[in-house]
């Protein structure tokens, strides 16, 4: 039996992570879960949000 | 009143279990481990009142909140990675109603979970990104349209005579990153393509031209960081970065099941 611990905080790109955990991971029929429309918007309002940028350069850089 | 009968899950694996020091998922609340089957499912709690189908649908449009979600979904599914020999991570926002459900949900998918488990271990996911810069792919297209020879060849010149510096340079990009990801491939177990990212989101001036994911025998990890460096200086005009090891998110591997 393995013990879970905090790992050490790791200093990846938002961009990348959320290419893996909006369009990779198992999708299940759970009671919610995001649909592929749903993932689509998100990226559509990641798009829109570019225009208002200084919070998502923040994000982008990690801080 | 606060509603915490969600259940947000992380990751499936065998045998692990809560540690000494607590470990915090979304919305900072500590992970639980729910057994059933010879499987173990990490889970935090999660107030429906914002990880419900409806409220989460208006929060995944704020970014802040996407960030520090996704943040703390992949600190969790990291360090299930790294203490047990494999594990499923579930894509983001994959929500259970109430403990047994998630029990429910392991008995009846052991056998694909087990699959997947299987497949998993011994095996770590990187990510390579190839980016051309247009000028110097445009040169290069230039030149092989000058040094090209046969006969058979005449009529494939005339055509990509007429096509414009940039068309040329897409298409030097779009073969260039065939080839890198046929050559990666071929050391990996699986290998996936994500779209290229928006460069507004990546910050880059240059044209994403791969977006690869890889699944690596972890024997064969220094291979592949070689196999990378190879390719970036071969090619000209395209610069590769390696980005890993990340948890299997692009090789979950498990079918959604039909209802």
């Amino acid at each position: 039996m393995s013990e879970l611990e905090p790992a050490p905080e790791r200093r990846i790109a938002l961009v990348d992570l959320l290419d893996r955990v909006l369009a990779g991971g198992v999708v299940l029929s759970g009671e919610v879960t995001l649909s592929i429309a749903e993932v689509d918007l998100v990226h559509v309002s990641l798009r829109a949000l570019i225009t208002s940028a200084s919070t998502l350069e923040r994000s982008l850089s990690g801080e | 009143m606060a509603d915490k009968e969600g259940r947000w899950l992380y990751a499936v694996a065998r045998d692990v279990a809560v540690g000494s020091r607590t470990l915090t998922g979304v919305a900072g609340e500590p992970v639980r481990v729910l057994e059933s089957s010879g499987l173990a499912a990490v889970v935090s709690d999660v107030d429906l009142a914002e990880f419900g189908a409806e409220p989460l649908k208006s929060n995944l449009e704020d970014l802040d909140w996407l960030a520090d979600t996704a943040r703390a979904h992949d600190a969790v599914v990291t360090a299930v990675v790294r203490a047990a020999p494999a594990a499923v991570p579930l894509r983001l926002a994959t929500v259970y109603l109430g403990d047994d459900r998630v029990r429910e949900l392991l008995t009846r998918r052991a056998a694909d979970f087990g699959v997947a488990l299987d497949q998993l271990t011994g095996r770590t996911e990187w990510g390579v990104k190839g980016y051309a810069d247009p000028d110097a792919l445009a040169e290069v297209a230039e030149q092989a349209a000058s040094e090209g020879s046969g006969a058979g060849t005449a009529y494939l010149l005339r055509r990509k005579a007429q096509l414009s510096a940039r068309e040329r340079a897409e298409q030097t990009a779009a073969a260039r990153a065939d080839r890198l990801h046929g050559e990666i491939a071929g050391l990996a177990t699986a290998a996936r393509r994500h779209p290229p990212q928006d460069p507004k989101l990546s910050g880059q001036r240059d044209w994403m031209v791969l977006n690869g994911a890889y699944l690596v025998d972890d024997v064969l990890a220094d291979e592949l960081a070689a196999i990378v460096e190879r390719l970036g200086s071969e090619l000209p005009g395209v610069r590769l970065e390696l980005t890993g090891p990340w948890p299997p998110y692009s090789f979950a591997g498990v079918e959604q099941e039909r209802e």
